[in-house]
């Protein structure tokens, strides 16, 4: 039999059982949209954190002391504890040439009041170096001076939402808040931006750096983060970073240095598989599509009995009448994969016209898996139907059987 | 051409064993006109099955020009089916989805001709019966006897040696029987070798050679002169 002639045959089929054939097709649609569908979400959130990284314009890298022992590295040599990151280490560090802007950071949580109004904060200690990093600014007063870098100032800087709390809307510029033991004066409030890296910023208090040492009483810091200046090489100034490091804490490089690039990898790591994960459970609707196409083909296998019967007696064989129930379900699949296909690509594009913000975007094996999912779903569950369609004994099929 | 020896085909009812066909030895020549007659239940389909290669007896051996069809497997004897042999029944058998031209079609499009080959094979066939004019009609808007001479033109297509008709007129008024028979007979006519079972006396009489079957035997056989 010539392949056009079976799938006409197999139309013919499909035209006089519209609404099963309608409703096989759908079956099959859904499950291929919903892989295409579900996996454009964890595509769409992948290129949305991507985008978010390169907005943010800056590469930053940031030191954590001690140093991460899942990377490898040499093993820690007889009685070397890990050795604080200090200021004067970040005042090195600084003067590498590839490094732009600096923030050593020291960080803890304390109460802050005001009057009688106080509460539990997180307290950042910094320099003006944390507004260029991390690209803040203030939406009253000013920044920090040049002398926060260096002395222990009285001074702080307000989260928007911290400033509303304390002082509801009246100004804060210029007021005192306590922190901590220590009196301040607000000399800024953060422009509201949101969570920045996992940190609320609105909820922040930031001090000198050095006030924050004689707050917290410690002289170690919590990390370092740096900008690299445009163009400079990120490995070469890992490098130069290890070598500091080293030249100072007698030889040991005991820090941990995490780059921009390597965290964008990592969620990029994360949110690849947590794509496939929801495209596996999207897949799962595919099954349940090729379960009803087992049952239904069986129903229909027993009602076209006689049919098949005839098939054999005007010199259909048995791999014959096989292959045209197999190719019947497989024809049925591929139309639910077009159909699919474009119902997903349809309503991509238009979640895409409504939340432009979010870049919704099926990653480039969804619609090879979909199909190839849905393609051995229908082999593997049409098969039952097939072989029974080529076991039906014609004398038997045809005894008795009026038209 | 067709040599039958000792064929048997037993059935099990109710764990007693019903033999429709019994030690049946049989040979039709080319271009004969057999009827086998005889009360029902007496295994004249099981016989005509058999000679369609539709069923394989339980024992015995079955020759067509010579090829052992016992030990041909399930492929070669489609294939044998398909070339040799054409069937008509007594409920027509025609897909309903299909128009007239599609139905007399099918045998070629399994056999993979082409569709010129086709096109002209059929409308010569339904020329023959006489349905040239309907043939985009679809079953359900044939008569009877239509619709058995749309399943003569399909089981003549393939160009078979040998037709076996089961009961061909049983579900037709007297003259749509009739005509039917003179398709058939003028088919036999051109040379082709014609089986046709009957309840029909008239129609039994009509054939050269009488076959009479009592419980799965051959019990007649009897040749009379053309005319
Ligand atoms: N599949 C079957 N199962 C059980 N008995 C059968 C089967 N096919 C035929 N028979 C029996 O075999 C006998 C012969 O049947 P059949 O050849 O159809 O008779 P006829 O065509 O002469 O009326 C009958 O008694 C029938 O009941
Ligand atoms: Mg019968």
């Amino acid at each position: 039999m010539r392949l056009a002639d079976q799938l006409r045959f197999n139309w013919q089929v499909f035209s006089g059982n519209a609404l099963r054939t309608g409703l096989l097709l759908l079956a099959v649609a859904i499950g291929v949209a919903s892989v295409v569908m579900l996996t454009s979400v964890g595509e769409g959130a992948r290129r949305y954190i991507d985008r978010e990284f390169s907005s943010l314009g800056n590469r930053l890298i940031v030191v954590f002391p001690g140093r991460n022992e899942t990377v490898g590295g040499r093993p820690p040599l007889f009685g070397n504890s890990p050795r604080d990151l200090t200021l004067d280490d970040a005042d090195a560090l600084a003067r590498i040439p590839s490094i732009g802007a600096i923030a050593p950071i020291i960080a803890g949580t304390t109460i802050i009041s005001r009057d009688n109004r106080s509460r539990e904060a997180m307290v950042m200690g910094s320099g003006r170096g944390f507004f260029a990093v991390r690209q803040m600014t203030v939406s009253q007063g000013q920044i920090f001076p040049e002398r926060a870098n260096t002395d222990a100032l009285s001074i702080c800087v307000l989260g928007a939402e911290l400033k509303h709390e304390l002082f509801g809307n009246n100004r804060a510029v210029g007021e005192w808040v306590r922190v901590g033991e220590r009196r301040m004066r607000v000399t800024g409030v953060l422009a509201d931006t949101g969570e920045s890296f996992g940190i609320d910023m609105s909820n922040l208090v930031l001090i000198p750096v050095k006030t924050a040492e004689q707050l917290f009483n410690s002289p170690g810091l919590f990390r370092v983060i740096m900008e690299l200046k445009e163009g400079a090489d990120e490995n070469l100034a890992k490098q130069r970073i290890y070598q500091v490091i080293r030249e100072r804490h007698d030889g040991e490089d005991d820090i941990t240095i995490v780059t921009q690039d390597s965290m964008l990898e990592s969620f990029n790591n994360i949110l690849t598989a947590l794509t496939l994960a929801i495209g596996a459970i999207g897949a799962i609707s595919l099954l349940v599509a090729g379960i009803l196409i087992m049952n239904i083909s069986l129903i229909s296998v027993s009602q076209r009995r006689a049919e098949i019967g005839l098939l054999k007696a005007i010199g259909a064989s048995r791999n014959q009448v096989r292959q045209l129930f197999l190719g019947e379900s497989m024809l049925l699949v591929c139309l639910g994969i077009v159909a699919g296909i474009a119902f997903a690509y349809g309503a991509v594009f238009l979640v895409r016209q409504l939340y432009p913000v979010f870049p919704l975007m099926p990653p480039w094996w969804a619609v090879p898996a979909a199909a190839a999912t849905a393609l051995a779903a229908g082999l593997v569950f049409s098969w039952l139907p097939a072989k029974r369609a080529a076991g039906v004994d014609p004398v038997l099929a045809m005894r008795g059987v009026l038209q | 051409m067709i040599q039958l020896r000792g064929l048997n085909k037993t059935y099990q009812m109710g764990g007693q064993p019903l033999h429709a066909l019994r030690d049946l030895d049989m040979d039709i020549q080319t271009g004969e006109y057999v009827s086998v007659m005889g009360p029902s239940g007496s295994g004249k389909s099981t016989l005509l099955n058999m000679l369609g290669l539709l069923d394989r007896p339980d024992s015995g051996s079955y020759h067509i020009n010579g090829i052992a069809t016992e030990q041909l497997v399930e492929e070669q004897r489609a294939a044998l089916r398909r070339d040799n042999i054409g069937f008509i029944f007594q409920a027509f058998h025609l897909i309903g989805r299909l128009n007239a031209f599609e139905n007399v079609e099918l045998p070629m499009v399994l056999a993979g001709e082409t569709t010129r080959a086709r096109r002209e094979a059929v409308e010569h066939v339904l020329q023959l019966v006489g349905l040239l004019d309907r043939k985009h009609h679809r079953p359900g808007q044939l008569s009877g006897g239509q619709l058995q001479r749309v399943a003569i033109a399909r089981a003549i297509v393939m160009k078979p040696r040998i037709l076996l008709a089961d009961e061909p007129t049983g579900n037709l008024d007297q003259s749509s029987g009739r005509d039917i028979v003179n398709v058939l007979e003028n088919l036999n006519s051109e040379g082709i070798t014609l089986v046709v079972v009957t309840h029909d006396g008239n129609l039994g009489q009509r054939a050269q050679r009488r076959v009479r079957m009592v419980d799965g035997q051959i019990v007649e056989d009897e040749r009379h002169a053309p005319g």
